[in-house]
């Protein structure tokens, strides 16, 4: 592979800076170019990449030679003498011209891509994507089935500062999520994207594109995956604190393994069983099937009547994963940015009160709506809120009480 | 006129400190000003540039909180623009604008001397955010909303100082064409001016033309923070998005503002050095305007994953792809003004023929991101990074450095210390490429911008670019090293420091006396145009 080379090329460059051996980080998987992707558009766009490439490279040679050769040529230590020209209408004519006749060479291909890409009808299959400070929600709009895709725990503890484990000991370190988007190869899939707070952008490289999740918007783009496979990515958009922190993972797998995830997610949703899918599933991406682990199976079976330790281990899991990047594990936030949960009033007050700012967010903040929670996992997170910390209330507020609440 | 003349009798400075520079209405103190202002910024929002690339030196958290690398990511930009390089091009326009062009001073010097006072003001209010609770904007310089409004104490803080830094620039420019306009010496018409001028006047209409649009677009981010309107505030009815298109009617000019008399710099260094006339000087002119009236057309490139209408995002693939005309026409030009000529190398030389390579390498980057399929790809990774630093760094501040070394001895009356400089110019021409070439692979390979951490296929670039990074920050005390050494002494400067220098400023003595020309001079009737 053409790659390859180049690699090995870039490698003996980084030898010869005498960098990369000094700091022994050497990595398999570091590349020089965009990716030519997983589908036809990505393929095109990387095709438009190349061309451009190449041409400004051929300019640049020209151009730099010409800039290389006087510098040789035309010293005045060598003796050189000063022309007086100072200006050659033909000259100027044709470097004026033949840039322009360059340009539409470009133009013309990068017009017809485009006009594809923007082209979002017939579609298989349409996913909502949400994004949310700081992590991913996707709903597939014709299965009913929808989760919340966060940054998954090795990589959350890695990136600490003083963390307990090293980043490069975290196998796909802050490319990786607790629930995948899982979708069909061969389909035509519409992205369809939004925000809840403030504006992300969803990309993954592979595909070919990004595009902006803005509030109060829905940006559609489509892409028709051809190879079965894992295809990371980022949000591209600043977005705050966590911004480097809401990784994107794209699951491709055969028809048949799709319907079966799909059949597997609707049983999940199923009323009754609404427990949250984040907290279900801190599994991998690459074994998004794996059995749930106690704490999320249990709250299944406890949806009705909780009891408080159950609630308080659920609320605790759901609180790291939803709260926490504002107001931190132990409550005490980053005032005055985002006020300390601990102590205060709002969280140990009036039950109600503290529901209607979780349900509904504070408008103008970036305390946002988190209405997308399940009940259960929002009455675990307020159950946990109102007794961890020294907060001891002894309250507990159970899934019909949020219910009753929306 | 009058009354400044009057004023202007044949005598030196005031002999008290604060007179002299709190007081004063004398372009070339009033330049000096903005020139040490600039030099100042570029050391802090350096300092703030280290701290970022130290961060990024290694995968995982080492230094810094991340909503603090936001504040650094934030402020090294809004310290860079307004701070640095804006007030670096306004300082030299004050120096040599007059002296170019054979007026006495600028037209407008009490105006001059607060558009100057008022940079102070607002970049201690700016560099105070950082000590407020809650720290400075973390927002990006962009500031987008909703994001911007996300923000503790310093939001109205950060607003206020960019007003003061829009009033400033604007009163800069009006400054820069009313001297233009008005106060050349008889003889001397526009198609004879010095390029620099040229390239000054049509920046201050760009100048005049954006900045309020700037103040605007704040305002309104301002009022809907604490006065209940809802212009970017979808859930209220209006449109985060529009917050971006009058962001960048004014964003893509104001990066014009910064090369465009960057252009007026090289195309006097390279004809000087080469001792030869500038190849072209009326398709210079006209390069200059056309990319100053396409500006004004091309903003939404800067946001084509926004999701624009298709027709939309053709329209400006289309106009951006035609900057890149009238630029290369730019760049043919000063190669041809080297072709045939009799070159040495000084360092002004240097820099400038490193502007001319880096600067097109920039450009390359530049036509690669306006083809918007491909930027669906490139956007608000490091590739842009890298495309920006590019235009900007080996861009407009190579431009400042060489204006400073080619114009030093002038201000100073002292030669500058030659090797010193060579060796600033190769250790900065090294590093900087060490810093911001590897940028490119990392966008491309998919390493969004404004993240303080990043996946470990990233790492071995990054490394790579921080070495870069330190290098060439520290490769700019050699800097402040020349520049101070030749203020306290060194060998005595002609009046004509260039053997190949052409223009007016070279027939005052070195340094010029305290006022300008007092009596007009005389512009000899020739064929050449002037450079
Ligand atoms: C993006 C950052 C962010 C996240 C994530 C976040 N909050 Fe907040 N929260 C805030 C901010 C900012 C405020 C202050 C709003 C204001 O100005 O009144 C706030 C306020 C609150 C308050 C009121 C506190 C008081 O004393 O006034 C409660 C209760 C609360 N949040 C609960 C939660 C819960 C529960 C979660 C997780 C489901 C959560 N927050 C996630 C930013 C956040
Ligand atoms: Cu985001």
């Amino acid at each position: 592979m053409r790659l390859e080379s180049k690699k090995s090329a870039a490698r003996a460059g980084g030898v010869v800076f005498g960098l990369l051996a000094a700091a022994g980080t050497a990595h398999a998987d570091f590349a020089l170019n965009m990716t030519p992707g997983v589908s036809s558009v990505s393929r095109e766009v990387y095709g438009l990449h190349m061309l451009l490439l190449w041409i400004c490279t051929a300019i640049g040679v020209l151009v730099f030679s010409a800039i290389i050769y006087s510098v040789i040529k035309f010293r005045r230590s060598k003796g050189a003498v000063a022309a007086q020209f100072h200006h050659n209408t033909t000259v100027e004519i044709v470097w004026t011209v033949i840039p322009m006749l360059i340009l539409i060479s470009i133009a013309v291909p990068a017009t017809k891509v485009l006009v594809v890409m923007e082209d979002t009808s017939n579609s298989d299959l349409s996913i909502k994507v949400t994004g949310y400070q700081w992590r991913w929600g996707y709903e597939y709009l014709d299965e009913g089935i929808s989760f919340i895709s966060s940054l998954d725990r090795q990589s959350d503890l890695a990136r600490q500062r003083n963390p307990v484990i090293k980043p490069r000991e975290v196998e796909n370190y802050l490319l990786e999520v607790d629930n995948p988007v899982v979708v069909p190869v061969g389909k035509k899939i519409r992205f369809l994207l939004t925000s809840n707070d403030v504006i992300h952008s969803w990309w993954v490289p592979a595909l070919g594109w990004k595009r902006d999740a803005i509030p109060g918007y829905i940006n559609e783009l489509w892409t028709r995956i051809e190879e079965p496979g894992i295809y990371r990515g980022q949000c591209a958009e600043l977005c705050g604190r966590d911004h480097a922190f809401m990784p994107i993972v794209v699951k491709a797998v055969p028809e048949d393994e799709y319907r079966a995830w799909v059949e597997e997610q609707k049983a999940r949703m199923a009323p009754g069983r609404q427990e949250p899918a984040q907290a279900a599933n801190p599994a991998p991406a690459s074994q998004p099937q794996q059995a749930l682990p106690p704490a999320a199976a249990a709250a299944q079976d406890v949806v009705a009547e909780p009891t408080l330790a159950e609630l308080m281990q659920l609320g605790e899991q759901a609180y790291l994963t939803n709260c926490a990047s504002c107001h931190q594990a132990d409550g005490t936030g980053m005032p005055p940015m985002f006020p300390a949960l601990k102590g205060s009033p709002v969280v140990a007050g009036d039950i109600d009160a503290h529901l209607e700012v979780v349900l509904r967010g504070v408008p103008g903040t970036a305390m946002v709506s988190f209405a997308h929670l399940s009940d259960a996992e929002l009455a675990a997170i307020v159950t946990y809120k109102r007794n961890a910390w020294g907060n001891d209330t002894g309250e507990l507020i159970r899934p019909a009480d949020v219910r009753a609440a929306r | 006129m009058t009354a400044m003349t009057h004023e202007a009798e044949h005598h030196g400075p005031p002999s008290n400190f604060f007179q002299r520079w709190l007081f004063t209405t004398n372009h070339k103190d009033i330049g000096t000003l903005y020139l040490v202002f600039s030099l100042v910024m570029f050391f802090i929002g350096g300092a703030m540039a280290l701290i970022i690339r130290a961060e990024l030196f290694q995968p995982g958290l080492q230094l810094v909180d991340p909503y603090f690398f936001n504040q650094m990511t934030t402020l090294h930009a809004l310290v860079m623009i307004f701070g640095a390089v804006m007030p670096a091009f306004t300082g030299l326009a004050n120096w040599m604008i007059p002296i170019m062009i054979g007026a006495p001073d600028m037209a407008l010097p009490r105006m001059n001397n607060w558009s100057f006072w008022l940079l102070p003001f607002a970049f201690a209010i700016l560099l105070s955010t950082l000590f407020m609770p809650g720290g400075g904007p973390a927002g990006g310089w962009t500031m987008y909303p909703p994001l911007m409004l996300q923000h503790g104490m310093s939001f109205p803080f950060v607003i206020f100082s960019v007003h003061l830094m829009g009033i400033s620039s604007i009163m800069g420019a009006i400054n820069v064409i009313a001297t233009v306009l008005n106060m050349r010496a008889p003889g001397m018409s526009l198609m004879k001016m010095p390029m620099f001028a040229w390239a000054w006047l049509i920046t201050g209409f760009l100048i005049i033309g954006v900045m309020p649009v700037l103040a605007g677009a704040i305002t309104m981010l301002l009022t809907d923070q604490y006065f209940g309107t809802t212009f970017f505030s979808a859930a209220g009815g209006g449109d985060p998005v529009l917050y971006q298109h009058i962001f960048w009617f004014f964003g893509h000019p104001e990066v014009y503002i910064m090369i465009l008399p960057a252009f007026g710099i090289i195309s006097a260094i390279i004809p000087t050095f080469s001792r030869k006339p500038l190849f072209g000087y009326s398709s210079m002119v006209y390069a200059i305007a056309s990319i100053a009236f396409l500006s004004f057309l091309v903003w939404a490139h800067h946001m084509f994953t926004v999701g624009m209408l298709l027709a939309g995002s053709l329209f400006f693939m289309y106009a951006t792809m035609v900057i890149s005309v009238p630029t290369g026409v730019k760049v043919f030009n000063w190669v041809a003004t080297m072709w045939r000529g009799s070159l040495t190398f000084e360092t002004p030389m240097l820099f400038a023929i490193a502007f001319v390579i880096l600067f097109t390498i920039g450009g390359f980057s530049g036509l690669m991101l306006s083809i918007v399929p491909a930027d669906f790809q490139y956007h608000d990774t490091y590739f842009v990074v890298a495309h920006f630093h590019y235009v900007l760094v080996t861009g407009a501040v190579f431009s400042i450095i060489a204006a400073t070394y080619y114009w030093l001895p002038k201000w100073t009356g002292h030669m500058y210390d030659e090797r010193l400089g060579k060796w600033h110019f190769w250790l900065s021409v090294i590093f900087v490429n060490i810093l911001f070439f590897p940028q490119h692979f990392l966008g491309l390979a998919g390493m969004p911008r404004r993240i303080p951490d990043y996946a470990l296929q990233f790492a071995e670039f990054n490394m790579i670019s921080t070495i870069g990074a330190f290098g060439f920050g520290f490769a700019q005390l050699i800097f402040l090293w020349v520049i101070i050494k030749c203020v306290r002494g060194g060998e005595k400067a002609p009046a004509k420091v260039w053997d190949g220098a052409e223009g007016l400023e070279w027939t005052l003595s070195s340094p010029p006396p305290y006022h300008s020309f007092t009596t007009p001079p005389v512009i000899p009737e020739t064929e050449a145009p002037a450079r």
